[in-house]
């Protein structure tokens, strides 16, 4: 099995932590994984604010990096149904759509193509699980409070395999933390009202740590939670279940 | 109320200058969306007949012309005079019609969103003809002299001692009197006057039956059914996508619609209307205002499905936090701002970004509308038609390019962390609304992609 590991550019240059951790973690489960060098964006930053027609660049590129692959997978959830949802090519319609269905986000891949069972980690710590929507919503990592199904959770089944480490639970449990890309400037009063009160909510129930498949809502958290001066830190899912 | 031309962001900030008010705002909502949930989960076949309730509107929005048509006959052959209005000015100007017949200048009206719409308190109001709203809500709203901010529940954006005062000074009631029970018999009373003497009587409609001319009103107060059973004449007016097929498809959409919009089993009243009684007049104007063009949108047609429920506006984490008001238009939140934009794209550009895209209100919509991906559609449209700020449009095409290149990228990437790391300033400053209220991410010394070039060759 050839995995392709695609980093997001705000993860690459940012968070490269959350990266070193998924690399590491795939390798450790035995995975075969490689990270084309070339890889920028997926495109969804100006897909989301309406320019979804300036993403042809960014389109090209990713075919060109990810072609061949059995699987890619991305510690974001958020880039991955971009790329599931919006990877078109005009002159390469064939390879785009076999990227787009050969995508997968970390924990999904986790639990649903290697079905891992066990892990080696330990994290005795409080932590809180944030639900990216678009994770959630948009790939199906876990039930939805809205809608009258079963409940589960595939980060949080990944969680329980963690020696030591205490989920808490949440008043709502899938509110959305405000980030939204462009939004998060753009309304920027709603985006932090949201923050500081998703925030609040892990705070309310002792989170030492808010984690979740999306880097970027964590980014935003993680930014509202420095400004207050909180000893609540924010890591990706895969820094945790990598962790010994 | 006049929001002049600030957009919705704005707006937003001006609501969120009191916290404390947002968090109330915010929690009053949850609560209804938390009884929403509690009130569905209740219904194994929920999703059955949210699925049912979505491919019978399907059915109606591609047969439109023969429903119409089919209603119409059937109205007519009830006793009922069917009027119809291309847009708000016609509509308007055939209830004024109505009103003027019959000699009066005054008007009682139930809830009626299309209204709201059409602006018809404000337009009868400048030909001299005085309008009492009967919804409790809408009447506190009239009086405050602002918009509803919620098609359910116009004035959730009010506390009970800002009604107080609005009761002191249109309706005489003590100063500082707050009671909840006080101000609803006050008003109660109030306007009982009003329905005993008014001849004229509007109500909007939630559903018409084409199979047999019938329509449903829903409301809490039974104010609808006060009015049209005690005026001379009714008016109802509909916006042509209210109609369902066949009486039996009532069932679906009564048990879907006050469930999704406030956690009850059914509406308290739930009135059926076929014709007028003896002596009575009956009126129903059916309006189109842009749904036509609507449904010859493919991408937005299914907005057309919205039986206005509110459960998208509870569940919107940002109308929560943003208030109805922020969206300037009669239907405000996450259906309203894909529904806006077909009536006036330069007006209501803003709409279709005010949202995280979340999906939770696709989640929640009884006919299950794809609102959050119609609100990505909106957002291409609009950009395209050119309703783009020109600083974000450039801002966009720089973006575009660097991303595009893999060595440009890696250029801005290196660029952007050693400014973090030694010219802070340069983006944690007043300038950058990020740093508003958030601390920048700190910069790491090296990226993962130059991690990786060290450590995995």
């Amino acid at each position: 099995m050839r995995v392709g590991l695609f980093i997001p550019c705000y993860v690459d240059q940012f968070y490269p932590g959350a990266a070193i951790a998924t690399l590491q973690l795939l390798e450790k489960l035995g995975v075969d994984v490689t990270y084309p060098p070339d890889q920028t964006c997926c495109g969804q930053p100006m897909a989301n604010s309406g320019f979804e027609h300036l993403t042809g660049g960014c389109n090209r590129l990713f075919i060109d990096n990810f072609s061949g692959f059995d699987y890619i997978v991305s510690p974001s959830g958020s880039c991955v149904l971009h790329i599931r949802e919006h990877l078109h090519d005009e002159k390469r319609e064939a390879e785009a759509k076999e990227i787009s269905h050969k995508v997968w986000e970390l924990t999904s891949f986790l639990t649903d193509v290697l079905k891992v069972q066990s892990l080696p980690s330990r994290f005795p710590y409080k932590v809180g699980v944030h639900q990216s929507c678009h994770g959630q919503r948009g790939l199906h990592l876990s039930s939805m409070t809205e809608l009258v199904a079963p409940s589960f959770s595939k980060p949080g089944s990944l969680l329980a395999m963690v020696k030591d480490l205490e989920l808490i639970e949440l008043d709502r449990k899938d509110e959305c933390c405000g980030f939204g890309g462009t939004f998060c400037v753009a309304e920027e009063a709603v985006s932090a009202k949201m923050g500081k009160d998703r925030v609040a909510d892990h705070l309310r129930h002792g989170a030492e740590y808010i984690t979740g498949a999306d880097m970027s809502c964590l980014m935003h958290m993680e930014g509202i939670l420095k400004r207050q001066g909180s000893q609540t830190k924010v890591l990706h899912i895969a820094e945790i279940l990598n962790s010994q | 109320m006049n929001t002049g031309t600030k957009d919705h962001a704005e707006l937003a900030g001006i609501f969120n200058k009191d916290e404390d008010r947002v968090n109330w705002h915010d929690e009053t909502l949850w609560w209804i969306r938390a009884k929403r949930d509690k009130i569905v989960h209740q219904l194994p076949e929920w999703e059955a007949l949210r699925e049912t309730a979505s491919k019978i509107k399907f059915n109606v929005l591609g047969n439109m012309d023969t429903y119409l048509m089919e209603f119409e006959a059937a109205a007519k052959a009830n006793g009922v005079t069917v009027h119809w209005a291309a847009d708000a000015k016609e509509h308007n100007e055939i209830v004024h019609k109505l009103i003027a017949e019959q000699g009066v200048t005054q008007m009682v009206k139930s809830k009626s969103m299309l209204t709201e719409e059409c602006h018809l308190n404000e337009y009868l109001a400048t030909h001299g003809i005085e309008v009492i709203d009967s919804d409790l809500g809408e009447r506190i709203v009239q009086l405050a002299g602002e918009p509803p901010s919620h098609i359910v529940l116009p004035c959730i954006h009010k506390k009970k001692e800002e009604i107080g005062d609005l009761f002191h000074m249109h309706l005489g009631t003590p100063s500082n009197m707050a009671d909840p029970q006080f101000l609803t018999e006050t008003a109660r009373g109030s306007l009982r006057e009003t329905f005993l003497t008014r001849k004229v009587a509007l109500t909007g409609v939630n559903f018409a039956v084409a199979e047999t001319g019938e329509f449903v009103v829903c409301t809490n107060e039974g104010n609808a059914d006060m009015g049209a059973h005690l005026a001379k004449v009714h008016i109802a007016c509909m916006g042509i996508e209210k109609l369902i097929p066949k009486r039996e498809h009532l069932g679906v959409f009564l048990r879907l619609l006050t469930r999704s919009a406030t956690g009850q089993p059914q509406t308290t009243y739930s009135s059926h209307f076929a014709k007028p009684r003896a002596g009575q007049e009956m009126h129903i104007v059916l309006v189109d205002n842009g749904r036509s063009v609507q449904l010859g949108r493919e991408d937005f047609r299914n907005s057309l499905k919205c039986i206005r429920c509110g459960a998208c506006m509870n569940t919107c984490p940002v109308y929560r936090r943003s208030g109805g008001h922020s969206y300037h238009t009669a239907v405000a939140g996450p259906i309203g701002s894909i529904l806006a934009p077909n009536l006036d794209m330069k007006k209501y550009a803003d709409l279709p970004f005010a949202s995280t895209l979340c999906g939770s209100c696709s989640n929640v919509c009884p006919v299950k509308i794809d609102i959050h991906d119609q609100l990505y559609k909106w957002r291409q449209v609009l950009v395209k038609e050119g309703y783009a700020p020109t600083g974000k449009k450039i801002a966009m095409q720089v973006m575009a390019k660097t991303l595009a290149s893999p060595t440009m990228y890696h250029a801005a990437g290196k660029m952007g962390r050693l400014t973090i790391k030694y010219a802070p300033f340069a983006v944690s400053n007043k300038l950058n609304p990020w740093y508003k209220e958030r601390d920048m991410p700190s910069a790491p010394k090296e990226s993962f992609g130059e991690w990786y070039a060290k450590n995995r060759k």
